[in-house]
């Protein structure tokens, strides 16, 4: 078995319950899609495409968390302040097919369950956790990578526990499921927060230098569009 | 689209070329987070194969597409391993860009601002 595997290989769940997420995956995409449009304008649309290339070459970049393992981003946090929830989930899929495609990477079969957990609920639950931190947080360039730690974190946490709910659908081997629940929570906090630094560095970035480019700073925020224009 | 946009977005692509290109090389070969659960349980030879012990990994079916050219994050018939793996990582990023970058092009809703975009919205 090789170690560049970084999402869920084929056989790990078994295919009924991989094609029902396959199923669930298109209809939740196709839903994005149509949400997507009204973000979408010319400036948001390569931005978007820009956002996909940077979570792949990102995703590339496995650091280590402990002893003998490793985590990469998973992206959906960034991607929900750069570019929105609904671009945003499209973004970290447009990743997952390309590197189940083209570079062999998260099984065929298995590409639902990798877009419903990274693309779906990884960037929902970034989602929620950005539109509440902003509430709290000034939208400078500090307060937008704040948010993007704590953030970054707990999604990845929720994302990693998508799998173990897939797993006790359709798992294939006769494991405990506290075990494995616990096991990917406590590795993916870590990762959590190695995504979390690198997100945060990414947006914080961004703010500075193109503030407007930062879907998060012009959209999730309280209709008094008078100050951020005013700033930006 | 303007031109400081795409000076922005060419500096963001550069970015992220130079991620996958050359630091991915350095990257951890460790087991990742799901990788490393799918492991525990089971006893390993030098060669990665299970040799005893029960674990999700037992049941990991080969990749439909392991054949491809990519896969696994490197060009076929090409040996030095910095150079495969750079190279891939340059033509993922590229592959992404377009794709991702196409699509959202011709998904996108026609018209300039995002101000007269939410008036647009309402009318329909």
């Amino acid at each position: 078995m090789d170690t560049t595997a970084m999402h869920i290989a084929n056989g790990i769940v078994n295919g009924p319950v991989s094609a029902i997420f396959a199923v669930f995956a298109v209809v939740a995409l196709a839903f994005c899609v149509r949400q997507a449009r009204a973000d979408l304008d010319d400036r948001l649309a390569p931005m978007a495409g820009l956002v996909a290339a940077f979570i792949f070459a990102v995703q590339m970049l496995n650091f280590q968390v402990l002893p003998g393992v490793s985590g990469h981003l998973l992206g959906g946090t960034l991607a929900v302040i750069l570019v929105g929830p609904w671009v945003g989930a499209l973004c970290v899929s447009t990743v997952l097919i390309v590197q189940c495609l083209l570079f062999a990477d998260g099984g065929l079969t298995a590409l639902g369950l990798n877009i419903t957990n990274m693309a779906l609920l990884g960037t929902a639950a970034g989602y929620v956790l950005v539109v509440a931190l902003l509430r709290l947080l000034p939208k400078t360039p500090a307060g937008l990578g704040t948010t993007a730690l704590i953030a970054s974190i707990i999604s990845v946490v929720v994302a990693s526990q998508g799998f173990v709910l897939e797993y006790a659908l359709g798992g294939t081997t006769e494991l405990s499921l506290p075990w494995i629940s616990g096991t990917m929570a406590g590795v993916h906090v870590l990762i959590g927060i190695g995504e979390g630094v690198i997100a945060a560095t990414t947006v914080a970035t961004v703010a500075r230098v193109r503030p407007d480019l930062v879907y998060a700073l012009r959209r999730f925020r309280k209709p008094v569009n008078v100050e951020v224009g005013a700033a930006a | 689209m303007s031109k400081r946009l795409g000076w922005f977005l060419a500096g963001g692509l550069l970015v992220a070329l130079l991620l996958a290109g050359v630091v991915s090389s350095f990257a951890s070969g460790s087991p990742d987070g799901l990788d490393y659960t799918a492991r525990e349980g089971c006893t390993f030879n030098a060669d990665g194969e299970i040799t005893g012990g029960t674990c999700m990994a037992q049941q990991e079916g080969d990749h439909q597409l392991a054949d491809s050219p990519l896969a696994d994050y490197g060009i076929k018939g090409i040996d030095n391993e910095y150079l495969s793996t750079g190279l891939s990582g340059v033509l993922g990023v590229l592959i992404t860009f377009a794709i991702g970058g196409g699509v959202f092009w011709l998904v996108r809703r026609r018209g300039q601002s995002a101000a007269t975009a939410t008036d647009t919205d309402q009318g329909r």
